[in-house]
């Protein structure tokens, strides 16, 4: 092959630092993402511990002070959110597999795609610097709300600036990653394939793009007013001044909440080809997953202010957005139907990667199921800003940016590095994950229940707090959260072993039906030796009469 | 072979031809990010006018409607050259035949009205700022620098990318048969022509 032979002639800093091939910019998204969740893993601990042993030095850390505890409860929602969620999901999975997917032989910008990944590599350093300057990193919560946020409560710090300019830049990565994506989809499918025979996988990260690239504008403007009010002096969110501290919740939040979509969108994506191809079955509902997709889309623009109801805003603008915020359950539960429709019947094969799909799915129905509570101004009004909150929203993340990235990554590592994984240890990591996660996260929702704020401190300087059984659900949460870290380990175990061992997968361990499947594990550069013709939809799974129980794509019969 | 599973047999087909070319789709993605960018200033700026009765404050100088809707037109004429760079077949050739000389001109015509533009632009901050109007002497001042600010910022890329796609446009070595190379930025440029106007209404009349 002259495009091996033209790879091979590469540098190694451009085959592997300035790669402009998409699947070396996906791994480079995927370890950069894995690294910043081992940083968010570390924030979380230090959360866990000081809220179980307030004020006792912390093992690693040290004593904390009230400040600090506010940069690491900050730190760690920015982490997971920008750093953790959308690189894993929206990055490394759309890189690595769109162009695959659709047969394409890389991303339509391929400059630009390398360009994306060292903007954000350079938000990563922006960001981690910030720790280290006077006053420390950006304590004013992960929504960045003035007047915490601005310069005069969070003093003359370099921490929320650094914040902000780090969020601009992985902002612009997204962005120019996003304008490969949808561009890339709809441009470049191989030939024979029709917009409708794209895997739901490539659907999610288009709609995902579109939803991200339509709602960062308003927040980058309402950084750009923040970051003015704090260095140069303006009056935006100063009432002093004139200005409207509500006016960067809203900008912050019309971006925020399709952000929520943004992650999900292809989480499911990836729930979508796990499920069909572990159950032998066609995908329930493929059209009606891909309307319910670009309903959710398009109605995750018009939810946002479920955020603010207790923040003050008018009450005649509650009960539209709870309308709104309650509607869009709708289509999310199409799709969530359709999945478990899926597997009716199919004949369920157990994996790693299928155990970590169905663990979504059951961990991400109680986030989903907590979340109308907010979505109802009258509940919404007790439980805001309680831990019954971080008990939802960590049920409603956690699955897709964990479970469902690890479905992905176990179903798309022989791919992704041609070698197996061992299952043993893949199906201990998704055990103990799965065992460690409900012990974190369930006692948070009595605490909820009982009253118990977010982003205090200190429990025990609250007389309604100061009893055994806050203690007592603290402690099971921290343990919990040791669980869940320590469940990791077979996770970096596997990955070492699997790559020293190289037990090769073959083109196709998995007996799937999407043209990644086609080509060799790991695809070369260029990924297809031919140009792959596409005939039929990609789910086609035991289908009467035919000679295998799957069909890939571009078998032409 | 029940129905439901069967995909109807298809000929072998060429590569899909697209819709529109990766670059004015990808473009065109740009821009509608870009567009919602200038909506929510627009949208924080109706908010917090609505909030102060006093709008502009009495203390502060009036903007300079006048020079400013001559430098409007000045924009919408570089909107105008810049489009005549996409098609400039002349009637004597091929009716859809394209020069890149000729839009190389009228590329650089449109780089020297932008930059006018802008010149103008300083200018009249430049005053304004003497005449005591300053991001923090009222939320007037403020969001009347970060509008139109945002805008200028908009065109001075617009106008370095622009030096640069011509430049390229004039030194490729493999002369170009259709603007297809600089439809992007001629898209972009278009963008940031028809932001102004709404802009300049908002903002000078508000």
């Amino acid at each position: 092959m002259s495009d091996s032979a033209h790879a091979s002639s590469q540098s190694f800093i451009t085959k592997y630092i300035f790669s402009t091939d998409h699947k070396v910019i996906a791994k480079q998204y995927m370890f950069t993402g894995f690294f910043m969740a081992l940083l968010g893993g570390f924030l979380a601990y230090v959360i866990r511990m000081q809220l179980t042993y307030p004020g006792e030095s912390i093992p690693g850390y040290g004593a904390i002070n009230f400040l600090q505890y506010n940069s690491v409860v900050t730190m760690h929602g920015t982490i997971m959110i920008f750093w953790v969620a959308m690189p894993l999901l929206l990055a490394a999975l759309g890189n690595f597999l769109i162009p695959l997917m659709i047969g394409a032989r890389d991303m339509a910008f391929p400059k630009l795609n390398m360009l994306s990944y060292w903007i954000f590599f350079l938000s990563v350093v922006v960001l981690i610097a910030s720790f280290f300057v006077p006053g420390g990193a950006a304590n004013g919560g992960w929504t960045t709300y003035p007047p915490l946020s601005s310069a005069k409560y969070s003093g003359g710090q370099w921490g929320v600036t650094l914040w902000l300019i780090a969020v601009a830049l992985e902002f612009a990565a997204f962005l120019l990653g996003g304008i490969n994506f949808v561009t890339t989809a709809l441009n470049m499918r191989a030939p024979g394939m029709k917009l409708f025979d794209m895997p739901i996988m490539v659907w999610m990260q288009v709609v995902a793009s579109v939803v991200f690239m339509l709602s960062v504008g308003p927040l980058i403007a309402g950084a750009i007013m923040l970051l003015l009010d704090r260095t140069v002096g303006t009056g935006f969110y100063d009432p002093a001044q004139g200005g409207d501290p509500m006016l960067f919740q809203h900008l912050f939040w019309f971006f925020g909440h399709p952000e929520v979509y943004v992650i999900m969108l292809p989480a499911f994506g990836a729930l979508a080809e796990v499920l069909t191809v572990f159950s032998r079955k066609t995908i329930f509902g493929y059209k009606m997953i891909v309307y319910a997709t670009i309903a959710t889309g398009g109605m995750s623009f018009l939810v946002w202010a479920h955020h603010q109801f207790v923040a003050g805003i008018d009450p005649r603008l509650a009960t539209p957005f709870s309308i709104t915020t309650i509607l869009i359950s709708v289509p999310v539960a199409v799709t969530t139907f359709s999945f478990m429709a899926t597997l009716w019947k199919g004949k369920i094969r157990f994996t790693t990667p299928m155990c970590f799909a169905l663990g979504t799915i059951s961990l991400f129905l109680l986030g989903g199921v907590t979340g109308i509570h907010h979505g109802a101004p009258a509940s919404d009004m007790f439980l805001h800003d309680t831990y019954f909150v971080v008990a939802h929203f960590h049920y409603a993340l956690i699955p897709q940016v964990f479970f469902a990235f690890f479905a992905a990554f176990y179903f798309w590592f022989p791919k992704m590095f041609g070698a197996m994984f061992n299952e043993v240890l893949g199906k201990l990591h998704f055990l103990g994950t799965f065992l460690f996660m409900n012990v974190t996260f369930l006692p948070m929702f009595v605490l909820g229940f009982m009253g118990h704020q977010r982003r205090i401190a200190n429990p025990q300087m609250f007389d309604t707090l100061r009893n055994a059984q806050v203690e007592h659900l603290h402690f099971i949460a921290t343990i919990g959260a040791f669980g869940l870290l320590l469940s990791q380990v077979p996770l970096l175990i596997n990955l070492v072993v699997s790559l020293i061992k190289r037990k090769a997968p073959g083109n196709n361990p998995w007996q799937a039906n999407t043209l990644e499947w086609t080509t060799s594990s790991p695809p070369g550069h260029g990924n297809f030796e031919t140009q792959p013709t596409v005939y039929r939809g990609p789910y086609e799974y035991s289908v009467p009469g035919a000679a295998q129980d799957f069909i890939p794509q571009n078998v032409k019969q | 072979m029940t129905a439901a599973h069967q995909t109807p047999n298809r000929v072998d087909l060429p590569a899909a031809k697209p819709f529109v070319s990766s670059g004015v789709l990808g473009m065109a993605l740009f821009i509608a990010n870009e567009a919602m960018f200038f909506t929510a200033l627009i949208s924080g700026f109706l908010v917090l006018r609505a909030q102060n009765p006093s709008w502009p404050p009495a203390d502060q100088p009036r903007l300079p409607v006048a020079v400013t809707a001559v430098n409007t037109l000045i924009l919408l004429v570089s909107g105008w050259t810049a489009l005549r760079a996409l098609s400039n077949s002349k009637r004597e050739e091929a009716p859809h035949a394209w020069d890149r000389e000729t839009a190389g001109r009228w590329l650089g015509v449109t780089l020297v009205l932008g930059l006018t533009f802008l010149g103008v632009q300083g200018f009249e901050w430049m005053r304004l700022i003497r005449f005591g109007l300053t991001t923090t002497s009222s939320l007037y001042g403020a969001t009347f620098y970060v509008l139109v600010g945002a805008h200028a910022a908009h065109v001075l890329g617009a106008v370095i990318a622009l030096f640069w796609i011509r430049r390229g446009l004039l030194r490729s070595s493999v002369v170009p048969r259709n603007a297809e190379s600089i439809k992007p930025m001629v898209m972009y440029w278009s963008f940031v022509v028809v932001v102004w106007p709404a802009l300049y209404g908002l903002v000078y009349f508000g």
